[in-house]
């Protein structure tokens, strides 16, 4: 049986903390629930799921890359084009760290972007089910479910006093 | 801080999004008026470089002027802007909300500014190349990492970089407020832009972090990439430049000029943008206490730079000193410099009335970023002047009618860039004012009913 969608949209953030109970308490399990918002809540505040990131590896990981490309550059280009001046070392260290500096930590910053659009699953080319309203206070609770229990989301979501449900269509 | 007035969600929607969502004619106004500006500039631009640089006031031996003064003046404004945005994230600081945007937006725009000096100042602006990029493939020629023209680029295009990513990732929820109330063509654009964000917990709990962590991150390039501008005249043999101080008196001059800039921005932006429900006398006062601590700080470092100099009593040193203290009219722009930087604004801000006071912070701090313009032309041009050996034609600097339009261009460059800016983005971030509003509250204490913030770390 394929799965669908509901939105419960709630103008309450108490009336929504009490749909996602009900929800719960229904059998619907917490991971096929979500909650739309406008603005952030304090974490669990509506009794979700608790989301585990990996972002703290983007930016080690970029930071290896960005130190990688600056060694690259700085040693490359004194090799590849040798000045040796007044007989000293031909790679000049001092110099060549603060172009690494740079580098590493462009790296850094450049994955942390990478991890934050990729671990909040962005891009999406599609908004789904999804309202207008929740920009401007509502929220929206999503409940993922079997065709069949569509009926008994709906209603849970009804008694925990929605404004408005909303069905995926297609 | 106390929160006077308490905004729903739809009501800070309509306030921050007013110009965003409609087109004012005071916005047109200003911005055709900047616009000019702009474009007299670029024909000064022009002009020289048909007729080449003899038409700035660059000569003999001085040939860093005003476009180089203006580079470390921007470059300064532009550090204060992601700084103070970062220490307040970092920080946690509930004063934030309404300052980090517009601070982190005038960052990304005086870098862009700082950016063209140097390209202007080259005459060819084509030629700078030769310096950042490959040029010769056939012969095999690269780039001198060894020289700071080198570094500078390099940590100033990271910053670059940087700061814009750190606007745009905090911009997502808000170009996600756009959408939803944007039709047509400008909702297909803002729909791009927002990336599909829905504002579920996952996202949020990421741009939390994003927030900490890109602030953690970009704090110590903001503190490479002035010391790194610093080092263009500290690894120099110029006396006066030659010295060791150089990178922290250069990072804390920075942000000296850089948060009075933000106090300009955000009182300008109060007036304009009729955001009295966003900015108080509260921010301004909070900041004003930051620039008292940071402006003392600048001075102690100013100070130093010139004790060594007596110090050391080197014979050229002190003639550049001496040029800088008693002679006109470089003495008349340090007197300038030092009361404008100093003297006036730091004792004035010791009053409360006058932190609150929307006027007198708008002037005191617009007169810092005089003092530090000065002071940058002042440690940049009498120590170039000095007869070398073999020089038998030298001269004083005279800033000509193109450098002084292109100043000026470029003040209204920033200008011009930040309101077009803020007619299509929010200046100030409008998921974190929604945040703020829902965590404040009031408990009462005794007789006082005071502000409380809920908090979770």
């Amino acid at each position: 049986m394929a799965n669908t969608k509901l939105m419960g949209l709630f103008q309450d953030p108490e009336q929504a903390a009490g749909a996602m109970t009900k929800l719960k308490e229904d059998g619907f399990p917490v991971e096929d629930l979500d909650v739309y918002s406008g603005s952030p809540f304090p974490e669990g505040s509506f009794g979700e799921h608790e989301p585990e990131t990996r972002l703290f590896m983007f930016p080690l990981v970029g930071a290896l890359i960005g130190f990688a490309i600056g060694l690259l550059w700085t040693a490359g280009t004194q090799i590849s084009y040798p000045l040796v001046t007044g007989g000293k070392p031909l790679l000049s260290i001092p110099p060549m760290t603060i172009i690494m500096y740079e580098n590493t930590m462009l790296g850094a910053i450049i994955f942390t972007v990478l991890g934050v659009l990729f671990e909040s699953r962005l891009p999406r080319r599609k908004l789904g089910l999804y309202d207008e309203r929740i920009t401007e206070g509502y929220i929206g609770i999503i409940v993922d479910c079997p065709e069949e229990r569509a009926g008994a989301a709906e209603s849970a979501l009804q008694s925990a006093g929605a404004e408005e449900i909303k069905k995926e269509e297609g | 801080m106390y929160y006077r007035r308490t905004l729903t969600d739809a009501q800070i929607n309509r306030e921050l999004l007013d110009v965003v969502l409609r087109t004012p004619m005071w916005w047109v106004v200003i911005v055709s008026i900047l616009g000019l500006i702009v474009a007299g500039a670029a024909s000064a631009f022009g002009f020289m470089m048909n007729q080449g640089l003899g038409v700035t006031g660059l000569q003999q031996p001085i040939f860093w002027g005003f476009f180089i003064t203006n580079f470390i003046f921007w470059v300064g404004i532009s550090h204060a802007g992601v700084m103070i945005s970062a220490i307040l994230r970092l920080s946690q600081a509930e004063w934030r909300r309404p300052m980090v945007r517009a601070a982190e937006t005038m960052t990304v725009f005086a870098l862009m500014t700082s950016l063209l000096q140097p390209l202007i100042h080259a005459g060819r602006p084509w030629r700078i190349f030769y310096w950042v990029f490959p040029y010769d493939w056939a012969r095999g020629i690269w780039p001198d990492v060894r020289s700071p023209l080198v570094w500078d680029p390099t940590a100033i295009i990271t910053y670059l970089t940087s700061s814009s990513l750190f606007v745009y990732t905090a911009l997502i929820p808000d170009l996600a407020i756009i959408r939803d109330r944007s039709t047509g063509w400008r909702r297909t654009v803002y729909g791009i832009l927002a990336l599909g964000w829905h504002g579920n917990p996952r996202q949020w709990k990421l741009q939390g972090i994003a927030g900490i962590l890109l602030s953690a991150l970009i704090l110590p390039v903001f503190v490479s990439v002035h010391s790194i501008v610093s080092w263009d005249f500290g690894v120099s043999l110029v006396p006066s430049w030659h010295v060791t101080v150089f990178a922290p008196y250069f990072v804390i001059g920075a942000v000296h000029s850089g948060v009075s800039a933000v106090v300009t921005l955000m009182i300008l932006m109060r007036k304009l943008y009729r955001l009295e429900n966003f900015i108080w006398e509260e921010h301004i006062d909070a900041v004003a206490r930051l620039l008292i601590v940071v402006a003392t700080a600048w001075l102690f470092f100013f100070w130093l730079d010139l004790v060594f100099a007596l110090w050391l009593k080197e014979e050229q040193e002190m003639t550049v000193w001496h040029l800088r203290l008693f002679e006109p009219p470089w003495s008349w722009l340090f007197l300038v410099f030092i009361v404008c930087s100093y003297i006036i604004p730091v004792p004035l801000w010791m009053f409360r009335r006058v932190r609150r006071s929307f006027t007198w912070m708008l002037w005191t701090s617009l007169m810092v970023n005089v003092g530090m313009f000065l002071e940058r032309l002042i440690i940049i041009v009498p120590a170039l002047m000095r007869k070398g050996p073999w020089v038998f034609t030298y001269d004083t600097y005279r800033p000509s009618a193109v450098e002084v339009t292109l100043i000026v261009g470029s003040i209204a460059l920033v200008a011009f860039l930040l309101m077009l800016f803020s007619k299509f983005f929010p200046l100030i971030p409008v998921w974190e004012e929604k945040e703020g509003q829902k965590l404040i509250d009031e408990v009462r204490v005794g007789d006082r009913v005071v502000p409380a913030l809920v908090k979770e770390h």
